[in-house]
């Protein structure tokens, strides 16, 4: 199978088996590791991409199926060295410790406030209870989200803080 | 909760500083290196053929068609090990006796749980090596599983058959005269109960990538964490190479809590088939394999009995605990078992001990240390027998605890003896009282208590305060090297180990500041077997106060090399040179930086020794509401105050603290590593093993203070990683309780899942013969 689509900004190509799940494509043909795989059956969301704007499950998600679609990963939320308004403000409220869960929970964020900047903490830990976290409990994680809400109100979500 | 600001990296000093985690700007943007994210050129891939059987007798194995598969280059089983298999060592605590029942690193013979290592597929890619593992095929005669304890009491059917029994070993807990104690007593009660097998269940799985330089003799291992250098000793060992040769790379480590880390089967399988085919190797496992294969935790029976006066004194604890630590006695299999029966009198003041702990094999997963190993289920039996004795002695739950506390003058205050092998120990500081009423402050207690067991809304509130001890700062030893780099920046290398806690950036803080230098000139490296000449690791809350304390000592050579370096171009002695934030100064106020002297090769490595544990204590009140038709319990409200004694960073203190908290509510109302009567694994899957989700717990309020230092180090730290999750079983169960008094329901088994609270309250309205 041979197939192009866009990851970050940046078309790509991608030729391997048919069965390759979109996750094992980006980390081990594209090498894009920042998307981790936790448990392959889509429960704990270590693997969420940005799939044409959706949160998508990326080992549930075979690569054929993303031909032609646009996908954003964890190393497409900022430039450079710096740190996006969301990501400022996991590190501002420790809202990460082992930072495996991190990329998927970032991913899954961005793509709410995205769509819903004005999201209130219920629906926040709705969203976010796709997403297991091991080490922070999760509060922390909720009030880093609604700090950055309001630099999705005003544009500046991709932008360093 | 209040919001903690991250601080300007360079105040001053560094320590007590809520410095936002250097670690946090590679994980944020995807730049981690985890072991699955590193790859070698030419690297082969293994997968485990694992038995799906508990217990039996291996009579053939099938390898012919896996080894045929097209891009397979080896099918390993114990055959291609060698003349002997080696088996894997008990870390901490090891004894002579616990030979028979260590764990081959690949089956032979016989299998003795589902999941063990049959033999391992290495092929040119992770999926044609999982397609092999299809067409192995193993005959094996099945015989009499063991699964729970009663199963392994009755000796019915041995792991070991020439042992003669299940009992792996045992601990003898001792203190005062117990058995004169209970003669003397006004109120006794004895009680048996149960906590469930759960674990630690790391987000990052396990793996492994070695390669073996055939020319040098040397292996290189990446994956490694929590205790490299033990891991490296051990697998010099099997291998037959010097430590030397053999060198273990920590990377990021998505969590450990205790699980990940140890050495399990694959650490020897990887790194022999890398030799074995001269070709670098990796291995990453998959979720089923975690629930399967990482290391089991909790799972121990107590039939434990009070003594106490008729005005609430505890006089003494005695009885039997079981630990069902399943199929082998693996690297720290001992810890949990003799901490069950060794902390049982906790913060609390009780003269009198003597209890029989058995570490009883099973067919089972093997168990080892999880967060709070041993403490969490001692906390359990503990608090539900006070509240029992409280109720039947008619006092206040929070009078009964505050009457027992340990009180400050009788600090140090020894904690019961252990043997055959003794782990002298005692409470170091504290005001745990002043801490139990710091806490029911902030709970709003004299409220609460106005809702105890009324029936609200369909929903039955209960409300329990429990005090606690963790314990920290584990020996014997840690070391750290620093080098003032060419630029005058300071690196510092600590064989404590980075396991998702934020060491870096708590050592660079104690670093910072024992050198005097500004944060930013600080950079921490760990864990990994190049850095420093001997290293212990990151497990039994040790890493900041045993690194941290490493780095004092090593920061006072630093600073007397840099003196004498400074003295000589200045021409002076170096009594006269000061140290401070980065320059040297002379007493005319001449000043050098640390640069212009690092040509002289600044540099120097320190060991800190120390037996004696830290001691970080609280108390936790829970406020539960349990609905009697569904048996669910929600968490209304969850207040914990903790004295870590010197606060290093209290960002990542409260991390850890809430962390820590919601692990132990996953571990007391959902998770649950369920087998059947057969020894099947049950909960092998996320849609099974129900771990703690965003909407579950969002009504805790912890606080950490930092009232008391720990007099046993120059730092005055107290470990403080497991302390969140040690009292929730017990706190919970007598918030239930409390919730359900008016049904007279107690629980006395964890976990209180829906279905098992549901089936207490159904047996309580039927009476209390029929349950």
């Amino acid at each position: 199978m041979a197939l192009q689509f866009t990851l970050n900004g940046k078309t790509v190509e991608f030729s391997g088996e048919a069965r390759t799940t979109l996750a094992d494509c980006l980390r081990h043909h594209l090498g894009q590791t920042g998307t981790h795989v936790g448990c392959e059956h889509g429960v704990c969301g270590a693997c969420t991409v940005i799939v044409d704007g959706e949160a998508v499950r990326s080992c549930l998600m075979l690569a054929v199926q993303a031909e032609g679609s646009h996908v954003t990963t964890v190393e497409g939320l900022s430039e450079g060295e710096d740190l996006s308004p969301l990501q400022a403000a996991f590190r501002k409220h420790h809202a990460l410790q082992c930072g495996f869960c991190t990329p998927g929970i970032l991913t899954t964020a961005h793509a709410l406030l995205t769509h819903e900047p004005d999201a209130d903490e219920e629906r926040i830990r709705h969203v976010l209870s796709g997403n297991i976290c091991r080490c922070t409990g999760y509060l922390p994680i909720i009030e880093a989200i609604l700090d950055a809400r309001a630099a999705y109100a005003d544009g500046r979500r991709g932008k360093p803080a | 909760m209040k919001v903690l600001a991250t601080a300007p990296s360079n105040e001053t000093p560094a320590i007590g500083q809520a410095i936002g985690r250097v670690e946090d700007l590679r994980l944020l943007r995807g730049k981690g290196r985890y072991i699955d994210d590193i790859s070698l050129p030419g690297q082969l891939h293994a997968a485990i053929f694992r038995s799906s059987l508990p217990h039996g007798v291996i009579r053939s194995l099938d390898t012919e068609a896996a080894r045929k598969l097209p891009g397979v280059h080896a099918v390993i089983t114990a055959a291609e090990i060698g003349r002997t298999v080696p088996t894997i060592p008990v870390r901490l605590f090891p004894l002579p006796e616990y030979q028979p029942f260590l764990q081959p690193v690949i089956a032979h013979h016989k299998v003795r749980y589902v999941g063990e290592p049959i033999a391992m597929v290495v092929a040119e890619s992770p999926a044609i090596a999982e397609d092999a593992l299809e067409l192995i095929r193993a005959d094996i005669d099945t015989l009499m599983p063991v699964v729970s304890l009663d199963d392994s009491r009755r000796d019915q059917s041995l792991l070991v058959e020439t042992s003669g029994s299940n009992k792996g070993h045992y601990f003898d807990i001792s203190k005062g005269d117990v058995d004169a104690a209970f003669a003397a007593a006004a109120y006794t009660r004895r009680e048996r109960m149960y906590v469930h097998r759960h674990t630690g269940v790391t987000m990052e799985l396990r793996g492994s990538l070695a390669e073996w330089d055939a020319d040098r003799g040397h292996m290189t291992v990446w994956g490694a964490s929590k205790v490299p250098f033990a891991n490296r000793r051990i697998l010099a060992g099997m291998l037959e190479l010097r430590e030397e040769s053999v060198d273990m790379i920590e990377g990021d480590a998505g969590g450990s809590y205790g699980v990940k880390g140890e050495f399990f089967p694959e650490d020897f399988l990887v790194p022999f088939a890398a030799r074995l085919l001269r070709r670098p190797v990796k291995w990453s496992e998959d979720r089923r394999e975690h629930l399967l294969a990482i290391s089991h935790a909790r799972d121990i029976e107590a039939e434990l009995e009070i003594a106490c006066s008729n005005d609430g004194r505890v006089l003494g604890i005695r009885g039997e605990i079981w630990a069902n630590i399943g199929a082998y006695m693996r690297t720290s299999v001992v810890i949990t078992p003799r901490n069950s029966g060794q902390f049982i009198s906790g913060p609390y003041k009780v003269e009198n001990v003597g209890i029989h702990v058995a570490m009883q094999l099973s067919n089972k997963s093997p168990c080892g240390t999880y967060r709070g190993p041993g403490r969490y289920e001692a906390d359990f039996f503990r608090e539900r027998l006070f509240h029992l004795a409280a109720k039947d002695l008619g006092i206040d739950m929070v009078e009964f605890r505050r009457r027992n506390l340990v009180p400050e003058s009788e600090m140090p205050y020894p904690m019961p003896s252990t043997a055959p092998q003794n782990n002298p120990t005692a409470l170091d500081s504290g005001a745990y009282e002043l801490v139990l009423d710091r806490c029911l402050s902030d709970a709003g207690w004299s409220e609460k208590l106005k809702l105890q067991g009324k029936l609200i809304d369909g929903r039955y509130h209960g409300v329990a305060a429990t005090c606690f001890i963790e314990g920290g700062a584990a020996g014997p030893r840690e070391s750290s090297r620093i080098v003032i780099e060419r630029d005058g920046r300071a690196s510092v290398y600590v064989g404590s180990s980075g396991v998702g806690q934020g060491a870096e950036t708590i050592l660079g803080q104690i670093a910072a500041d024992a050198l005097d230098v500004p944060y930013d000139q600080v950079q921490v490296f760990l864990g990994s077997t190049t850095y420093v000449k001997e290293g212990w690791g990151s497990y039994h809350s040790r890493s900041t106060v045993m690194g941290g304390s490493a780095i004092l000592l090593t920061a006072e050579e630093i600073k007397q090399k840099l003196r004498a370096a400074a003295a000589m171009r200045f021409n002076c002695a170096p009594e006269e040179v000061e140290v401070s934030r980065g320059r040297l100064i002379a007493s005319d106020g001449r000043s050098l930086a640390f640069a212009d002297v690092s040509d002289q090769g600044i540099t120097a490595e320190e060991t800190f020794a120390n037996h004696r544990h830290t001691y970080a204590y609280g108390t936790h009140v829970a406020h539960v509401a349990v609905d009697p038709g569904t048996g669910h319990v929600a968490v209304v409200d969850y207040v914990t105050v903790e004295d870590a004694g010197r606060i290093i960073n209290p960002l990542t203190l409260h991390g850890q603290s809430i962390g820590a908290i919601v692990q132990g509510l996953g571990g007391t109302l959902l998770e649950h590593l369920v087998y059947d009567e057969n020894g099947q694994m049950l909960s092998a899957s996320f849609a099974d093993y129900l771990m703690p989700l965003a909407t579950d717990y969002p009504n805790i309020r912890s606080t950490a203070i930092g009232l008391r230092p720990s007099p046993f180090n120059p730092l005055g730290a107290k470990g403080a990683g497991e302390g969140g999750t040690i009292p929730v079983g017990g706190v919970i169960a007598n918030a239930v309780a409390n919730a359900l008094s008016s049904l007279g329901v107690e629980p006395l088994e964890l976990p209180l899942t829906p279905p098992r609270v549901w089936r207490m309250i159904q047996a309580a309205k039927r009476g209390p013969r029929e349950g």
